[in-house]
């Protein structure tokens, strides 16, 4: 257990504070001086709980729960408190709360922050607000019950009276907190709903430091390592003499992230144990030395040093073998004999390097009896335990402060690191900042599985699909989901999955799974459309219709109904049918992470290039509580999809990532976005779901889809690299 | 450390700053990367006289030490990022005398007596034309490519204040958003073209 920081000097953290040279310093508490600490302590905020601090100037403070990683979760979770706190948005401040358990999970990713969040922070909101009103009630000497509450103001209409919150705070934290309140129905919501500008938006316009790269610490050293250049191999010799030697070097040495028998797995999965640690003074002295390192390298015993090509090899054998049923509908080979046209596609998808913008990093301070510790955490829980173990300090010593991150994607709830920065902080007995190169970060592992899946649909002579059959794997994972869409939309269903193993680490990627088979399935679906000569927003309306009347087995974990809602909103947002001269039109669905997406992309081709003139969404994702956010992360959602789906690419040869920079590995590109994107979010009163991560499944089909438009090609394999498929069976100029 | 004389000195840093120059205006990355291994070999200390942000001031610092890493480690101005290090991502754009460039590229020493502006020094009060269309339009998501948006973004309509869509493409193309705010980055520079 965590001990509760109960002291304002801990509490007040993440200020800016000035510094001589005219720059600005990110100050947590412990960064800040004693000095300073006291002086904010004259004026202690009331905690009414984790949540809310209310000044008496009437300043009210919420907690930001969740690590922010750009999905906006640290100005929506506040905006669930202050809907039912009943406060004025533009008087707030909004802090980061650090790693505590008393903020529950704190995790960001699996599109589940607002999720999640949804009953508790409107409860802490509610709550907080009736100890106000109870707190007005008892010094008025009136009945709660008569006591309305309005932007942070508590009036008794019937006597006159009013009160500032900040004026009733002191009394409220005395009472008892109550329970059983009912919170404000849809039609009554005041925030939620609101657009509200990003609470960081300022600072990030004006270069303020936010990100844990920017932390100065008095006498910081900063950090660097040098892990193996590929999967399966170990250090053999290191040569440090020259290094040594460079200006600004203070020691380089080698550790094991965790120490020997360490069970690791899951979130504390790491890729390269064994480090070699470069520290210094400053950041380009200790890249030099780095850089002047002659280091020697090893296959570990028994290892297979891979490649793509041989993996892509095994996984095509794999691909022709049964394997065991994930989920089996009616009589799958009868349907397949019987058939009048029988369609067979393979979908492949590569390894995928997260790629953050912030490279890897990580500041720890330890000492003999606690750790000071902040950093970019996805998942700060699932990584302290590890941390404590390896450096032999209890959990309640360790504090954790939670920094904006700069991208995360999935990558940042895979934090060796933190542990690799407090084993190095620990031997140095000083505080570091670990800093990793973008080569570091980009080879090291924790890739999106390598994939791969081959469709099979059965039509019968009047072109309906009487069979489907998905056999899908990958490296190490497969992205199979048996029971989504279109399970329970054909009598006759077979899904198999298998995975094949490997020494390649791989970890959860904006959307697992769903992130290659939602667009494989998307674009093999257009394919069938097309066998069966049906318009593909129809002939998916027709399945749905099937599923939502007379379901095919009991396991279908889609509502058959809203997954048709946005099929249809699309179809009318870009008035589909109506043909436009020149564009190519292209459509996908899919449902992930509780939410569902309908999309549409219109491009032209230029000299073999596809410019996207337009993306149209339907996103039925329950209530919206930040519009203009939301609209952001699914525009994101698209452009990243779009990237991955033309551009991104991991390849092993020998073991060794063969990319490890952005010259070489390609990003979307500001010219290569969409010329427009509309999003369309279905009106809904329904809790809310995931946004972060199901706009970007679907996009790779509906871009696979209208390429062919555009194209008369198929896109099978992820990077579609168009301009190779286009050249291809034609003379070389 | 090397002994130099001080005309040797301020000969070679001369011919630091003029070839860095030239290879970055030719965008011969490769040329200038080979240049640069070259001179780390030397672990020359030298004080360079620098103008960042309207400030003068004089650092004492191996003259090889990308800018990025001047303004980062040494002058606390941490609104430049790294991201890639070889120019390729442009999350550490700041201008030199006015054009963008990328400053974990850009010597120290090719610096002395330019005038460097980060995103610090963009307005006194954050109301850069450009910062408030970005705070209008609510770009950022996670914000770290950001400032390199913007200073590119302001270098731009320096000297196309009234920029086509074709224009702003090709002045952004070297910025990497990995969050995808592409569209927003491009609405917003229209905005503050109108200001």
């Amino acid at each position: 257990m965590k001990t509760e920081k109960n002291t304002i000097d801990r509490r007040s953290f993440l200020k800016s504070t000035a510094l001589a040279g005219g720059g600005l310093m990110i100050g947590f508490s412990w960064l800040t001086s004693a000095k300073a600490a006291s002086a904010n302590a004259v004026v202690a905020p009331v905690e009414l709980s984790g949540y809310i601090k209310i000044g008496a100037d009437g300043v009210i403070t919420l907690m930001a729960p969740n690590p922010e990683f750009g999905q906006n979760v640290k100005t929506s979770l506040p905006m669930l408190i202050a809907e039912e706190l009943d406060i004025d948005w533009k008087k707030i401040v909004v802090e980061q709360a650090p790693h505590d358990r008393k903020y529950g999970g704190q995790f960001t990713g699996g599109s589940n922050g607002v999720r999640s969040a949804w009953r508790s922070l409107r409860t802490a909101g509610a709550t907080a607000r009736q100890m106000l009103i109870e707190a007005a009630a008892q010094i008025w000497g009136v009945p709660a019950t008569e006591i309305t509450t309005g932007a942070g103001v508590v009036y008794h209409k019937i006597s006159g009276k009013s009160a500032p919150y900040g004026d009733l705070a002191a009394k409220a934290a005395t009472l008892p907190t109550p329970t059983g309140l009912t919170l404000k129905g849809v039609k009554d919501f005041k925030v939620i709903g609101t657009s509200t500008k990003n609470v960081d938006g300022v600072k990030i316009a004006t270069g303020k430091p936010l990100f844990t790269i920017d932390i100065k610490h008095e006498g910081m050293l900063i950090a660097m390592i040098t892990h193996a250049p590929g999967f399966g191999l170990k250090l053999k010799s290191l040569d440090d003499m020259a290094a040594r030697k460079m200006p600004g070097i203070k020691d380089i040495f080698t550790i094991d992230t965790y120490a020997e028998g360490t069970r690791v797995g899951g979130f504390n999965a790491t890729t390269f144990n064994n480090l070699v640690v470069v520290v210094g003074n400053s950041t380009w002295e200790v890249m030099n030395a780095k850089k002047a390192l002659k280091t020697e390298w090893e296959p570990m015993p028994g290892a297979v040093l891979e490649s793509t090509v041989t993996q892509r090899q095994k996984m095509e054998e794999m691909s022709k073998q049964q394997v065991n049923a994930a989920r089996k509908d009616g009589d799958p080979e009868a349907a397949f004999k019987s058939a009048a046209k029988v369609i067979e596609r393979t979908y492949t998808a590569p390894f995928l390097a997260h790629n953050p913008m912030e490279p890897i990093n990580f500041f720890a301070n330890v000492t003999a009896d606690k750790a000071e510790l902040a950093g970019p955490l996805q998942a700060p829980g699932m990584i302290e335990s590890a941390i404590s173990a390896r450096i032999g300090i209890p959990a309640d010593k360790i504090d954790i402060q939670l920094t904006r991150m700069g991208g995360g994607f999935g990558r940042r709830a895979y934090s060796h690191y933190a542990v690799e920065a407090a084993v190095i902080s620990q031997k140095m007995k000083a505080p570091i900042k670990l800093v990793y190169t973008r080569e570091d970060d980009m080879t090291g592992g924790v890739y999106r599985p390598h994939y791969t899946a081959t469709y099979r649909a059965a039509l019968d002579a009047n072109n309906n699909l009487i069979g489907f059959h998905v056999r899908g794997g990958g490296v190490p994972e497969s992205a199979v989901a048996a029971n989504r869409f279109p399970a329970g939309a054909v009598d006759n269903y077979l899904a198999e999955s298998w995975t094949i193993r490997s020494n390649v680490t791989v970890g959860a990627f904006r959307a697992p799974g769903s992130n290659f088979i939602g667009g494989a399935e998307q674009s093999f679906l257009d394919e069938v459309a097309e066998a069966a000569g049906k318009d593909p927003i129809e002939f998916r309306l027709e399945l749905l219709e099937r599923a939502r009347t007379k379901p095919v087995g009991q396991r279908n974990d889609y509502d058959a109904e809203r997954y048709a809602g946005v099929l249809k909103l699309v179809k009318e947002k870009s008035n589909w049918g109506q043909s436009k001269p020149g564009i190519s039109r292209g459509v996908a669905a899919y449902f992930c992470h509780n939410s569902y997406v309908a999309q549409v992309v219109d491009l032209v081709m230029v000299k073999n290039e596809p410019v996207i003139q337009k993306v149209y969404n339907a996103v039925d994702c329950g209530v919206v509580v930040n519009p203009i956010a939301a609209a952001n992360l699914c525009e994101g959602g698209c452009v990243d999809a779009i990237g991955n789906a033309l551009f991104g690419e991991m390849t092993i040869k020998d073991g060794r990532p063969e990319k490890s920079n952005f010259d070489k590995y390609r990003m979307i590109r500001h010219k290569e976005a969409p010329k427009a994107i509309e999003v369309h979010f279905v009106k809904s009163e329904k809790d809310p779901t995931g946004l972060g991560e199901p706009l970007f499944p679907p996009m790779f089909g509906a871009l696979a889809n209208a390429l062919y438009k555009g194209t008369k090609k198929r896109f099978y394999q992820q990077p579609f690299n168009i301009k190779e498929r286009l050249a291809e069976g034609k003379p070389a100029v | 450390m090397r002994n130099t004389t001080e005309n040797e000195e301020l000969k070679y840093y001369k011919s630091v700053a003029l070839l860095s120059i030239i290879c970055i205006l030719a965008n011969q990355e490769n040329l200038f990367n080979n240049y640069q291994a070259i001179n780390q070999r030397f672990h020359i200390m030298a004080a360079i006289n620098l103008t960042v942000n309207g400030k003068k001031q004089t650092l004492n610092i191996d003259p090889n030490t990308p800018m990025l890493w001047v303004l980062r480690d040494h002058l606390n101005l941490v609104g430049a990022k790294y991201g890639c290090g070889i120019a390729a991502c442009g999350a550490c754009t700041v201008h030199l005398n006015g054009t963008a460039v990328r400053s974990c590229q850009l010597p120290v020493s090719a610096a002395a007596g330019s005038k460097i502006t980060t995103i610090e020094g963009l307005s006194e009060k954050g109301d850069h034309p450009v910062q408030k269309a970005w705070i209008e339009h609510d770009v950022s998501q996670c914000g770290y490519c950001q400032a390199g948006q913007i200073m590119s973004a302001a270098a731009l309509l320096k000297t196309t204040p009234k920029p086509t869509d074709e224009q702003i493409d090709n002045a952004m193309n070297g910025n990497i958003c990995r969050c995808g705010t592409y569209l927003r980055i491009h609405a917003a520079i229209k905005t503050a073209s109108k200001s």
